[in-house]
């Protein structure tokens, strides 16, 4: 973010229903409130079905595409380590990578015909290193009384890789983005993120 | 005040800016959120039509009473459409009509992929094509102007990539239309097309489409030329031209803001200015064959860009680089074959009562007519109980017309099945059309009670109104039996048992017939508490009793599993399940698989029976619709408290 003209490239991918759309936005407010212009792509529709959803986010100065180029991700956030493996080739070398530990068994799986990936935890440290990290967002807001917020864990823990970015503006972002009596648990849900990374 | 919008929502803010009154559509990906953004204006009238056509319609009324007015729909919409289209590109217009419609390149949800475009010159009627979502507002809006100047309607056309990214937007005041409201029978000429008023008004069409293009050369100020390094110069639009720009920002660029008429002097000085002319553009060669028919050259167009699916700036980046630098395209490392990975495909939810629907017909070897929804889903595998599928309504065309090569011969083998909403946008035609002419197809309602696949969007059937005002509700069983439907049967489509005696006796019948589904709204909508009819919140296997036979795992239910090898052992005191086979990570969620008091806590070896594995459901995932619970012959499968 020290470049004045770099667009920054965060890539997020998950499944159906694993609140991957609501994250997006969380970023989106965050750094439009900060100042930079922003873009957004997603597929809605029937790629929703439990099937597997991407969304392009992309700020900095002046953003042209709203989707980013393959292999220029400065970012991989992932809510489900099966879609973190099928978009590893979209991660520059440099890429910093944050997985959200669960496993959602496409049918295949399911059924027994194909095998989910295994140590998906090693594949990514052997292409990125140190820049990996996996956090249990699922158990976190399992503590906190409520899976549905593990999206918000993991917003939290990336939110670290921004230390110009005060508090508040994440946590203004998730105020002005979700109803009032969801303010608390989403809050404490973005706290034990950050502490996880 | 500047805000982020996606683009569908920016195209609801243009028509609220602009003035309209009137606000039309049948959702579809990716516009379905238009009117769901038009609706939050308490100026707009605002309505879910039962189909394209309809809604096309209704806005050109609208408009002939001087309001303004938007018809919004999805690329194949526009075919429903296109009847009233091509007329209305005669009669014009009195307040400003806009279609929008949106194109879905890659099928990310949709039957086909079709260039729009193409309307524009078939329909003589201008087209525009927003980039962002400041463009879709912008563009919504002088769509509106342009169409009153001009007396045309006005295409605007998106896609997904425009449609669905969000982006700043300025917002502007609304500005009232200052056509006066009113119907005048002076007009009768301009309105009613009959030869002896059409013809003079096919003449009139083609100097509109002259002034048309006189203006997008003159006026029109979203046709921009950009000179930069004049060594290339692209020619694009809409999203196609922020690849591109994002790939080339130091060359030249010509961004056609108005997709027909054509800027013909601006394509001309674009010519002069830049050396050699590239052309990047999704799916058809639409502007290339233009300005290849004005007599030039173009460099590179879709010779090397595809015209099959979504660009992108990779796949800008890929065709265009030899050409643009001399050099071959260095592809990004690749550290993993992404098509060896298993695909995650959409699926029914847990609990759709469309499973254990299809899993009747599967069992039944019906020849399975089916549609445009949800449902098209069971085409699947293992469900695989989907064999036609073509566009809304015709499931039932087909069936009969099926029937009617098959003779007697078919009895018992064919069905059309569609959805509520499909079926009131176009199912009401063919089977009456199969009534009156003796056909014997037996079609299935499926009555969710909205329209799922889009985000639950309200029907004439679900008796509310797209702001949730009560609104009237159709029969479905009175609507058949009044088209000449003498067999109408309901079933509860979660028995099974049932419901496949029911189908059976129908599609046996040398007669036509009709089966509803009943009491099984979609898993979504929340106001008809579609988990109340369940009498266990959830199921799972009793690993002592299963014996690994996967029929539970022919219904396809993302809450079902299959752990091979020696299944799960069970630790009885953390009741958390490990997985013996290839464990790798502690799967965070899922269930004990035993039901407690039966304490099979070892690993499970049959008595006298070998197995491979046992079925697995995450109860995080399980609503308890018992489907699978009917299908197991070993009781296995057993209600928990959750």
């Amino acid at each position: 973010m020290k470049d004045d003209n770099k667009v920054t490239n965060i890539f997020l991918s998950g499944v159906g229903g694993q609140g991957t759309i609501l994250a997006s936005n969380i970023l989106a407010e965050v750094f439009l409130k900060a100042g930079y212009d922003v873009k957004k792509a997603e597929v809605h529709g029937m790629a929703q079905r439990g099937g597997d959803v991407t969304t392009h986010f992309r700020f900095g100065k002046e953003v042209d595409s709203p989707l980013i180029k393959e292999g220029d991700a400065d970012y991989l956030i992932s809510f489900e380590f099966l879609e973190a493996v099928r978009y590893l080739n979209w991660v520059k070398p440099e890429g910093k990578i944050i997985i959200n530990k669960q496993e959602i068994l496409p049918p295949a799986v399911s059924l027994g015909q194909m095998e989910y990936p295994g140590d998906v935890e090693m594949i990514f440290k052997k292409h990125f290193k140190d820049n990996v990290w996996v956090i249990d967002g699922q158990g976190l807001a399992r503590k906190l009384g409520n899976i549905q917020a593990a999206n918000v864990v993991i917003v939290g823990a990336f939110s670290v890789f921004f230390p110009e970015l005060k508090e508040e503006q994440w946590l203004d972002a998730i105020k002005t983005l979700l109803a009032p009596k969801l303010h608390e648990l989403n809050i404490k849900a973005f706290f034990e993120g950050r502490k996880a990374l | 005040m500047k805000k982020i919008m996606q683009g569908n929502e920016a195209i609801a803010r243009g028509a609220w800016e602009a003035g309209v009154v009137v606000a039309c559509a049948y959702p579809g990906t990716p516009s379905s959120e238009i009117l769901a953004e038009t609706k939050v204006y308490d100026e707009i009238y605002t309505e879910w039509s039962p189909n394209e056509k309809i809604a096309l319609e209704v806005a050109h009324g609208a408009s002939l009473a001087g309001g303004r007015a938007l018809a919004a729909m999805k690329h194949v919409g526009l075919n429903v459409a296109s009847d009233p289209l091509m007329t209305i590109s005669y009669t014009g217009v009195k307040g400003g009509l806009v279609i929008m419609v949106a194109d879905d390149p890659g099928q990310h949800s949709s039957q086909n992929e079709q260039d729009s475009r193409n309307w524009t010159r078939f329909g003589k009627v201008p087209m525009l094509e927003p980039a962002n979502a400041q463009e879709c507002k912008d563009f919504t809006k002088i769509a509106f102007d342009i169409s009153e100047r001009f007396d045309t309607p006005v295409l605007l056309r998106g896609e997904t990539r425009v449609c669905h990214s969000d982006s700043l937007v300025e917002l502007g005041e609304r500005k009232e239309s200052s056509i006066a409201k009113g119907l005048d029978q002076k007009d009768t000429p301009k309105y009613v097309m009959v030869p002896m008023y059409s013809r003079p008004k096919r003449v009139a069409i083609e100097g509109r489409t002259a002034k048309l293009a006189e203006y997008a050369d003159s006026e029109f100020p979203y046709n921009v030329m950009t000179i930069n390094d004049p060594s290339i110069g692209f020619i694009s639009s809409g999203a196609s031209y922020l690849y591109t720009k994002e790939v080339y920002p130091q060359y030249s660029f010509l961004k056609l803001g108005m997709v027909w008429p054509f800027p013909k002097k601006m394509i001309a000085e674009f010519f002069k200015k830049v050396k050699k002319v590239v052309v990047v553009e999704e799916l058809d060669p639409f502007f290339e064959t233009e300005i290849r028919a004005m007599g030039f050259k173009v460099w590179h167009g879709k010779d090397v860009i595809p015209s099959v699916g979504e660009l992108s700036p990779s796949i800008v980046e890929r065709s265009l680089t030899k050409a643009v630098t001399g050099k071959a395209y260095k592809p990004p490392k690749t550290r993993i074959k992404a098509e060896d990975l298993p695909r995650r495909p959409p699926n029914l939810c847990a609990g759709c009562s469309h499973r254990p629907l299809f899993y009747a017909l599967k069992k039944l070897g019906l020849y399975v007519f089916g549609d445009i929804g949800c449902y098209s889903l069971a085409v699947a595998p293992p469900l695989s109980a989907m064999h036609a599928s073509t566009c809304m309504g015709a499931g039932i065309g087909g069936a009969y017309g099926a029937g009617k090569v098959m003779g007697k011969e078919g009895l018992g083998k064919i069905c059309a099945v569609l959805g509520d909403s499909t079926f009131l946008h176009s199912g009401m035609g063919p089977l009456m059309d199969t009534v009156y002419n003796k056909g014997y197809a037996t079609t299935l309602i499926l009555d969710n009670r909205i329209t799922a696949m889009t985000g639950q969007q309200e029907t004439a059937g679900t008796g509310f109104t797209i702001k949730g005002e009560p609104a009237s509700m159709v029969d479905y069983g009175e609507l058949v039996k009044a088209l000449g439907v003498k067999h109408v049967r309901k079933v509860d489509p979660y028995n099974i048992k049932e419901t496949m005696e029911v189908i059976k006796e129908e599609v046996n019948r040398d007669d036509s017939s009709v089966i509803i589904t009943v009491d099984s709204p979609c898993m979504m909508l929340r106001r008809a508490n579609p988990l109340n009819r369940f009498k266990n919140p959830v199921y799972l296997v009793d690993t002592a009793k299963c014996r690994g036979c996967k029929v539970c795992l022919e219904i396809n239910c993302p809450a079902i599993s299959w752990q091979a090898g020696a299944g799960q052992a069970i630790d009885a005191q953390t009741q958390k399940p490990e997985r013996l086979s290839s464990s790798h990570s502690e799967r965070e969620g899922k269930s004990l698989t035993v039901l407690p008091g039966e304490g099979a806590t070892q690993a499970p070896v049959m008595a006298g029976h070998k197995r491979k594995g046992t079925a697995f459901i995450n109860k995080d995932q399980c609503v308890g619709c018992e489907v699978c619970a009917q299908l197991c012959k070993f009781e296995a499968i057993a209600p928990i408290a959750k």
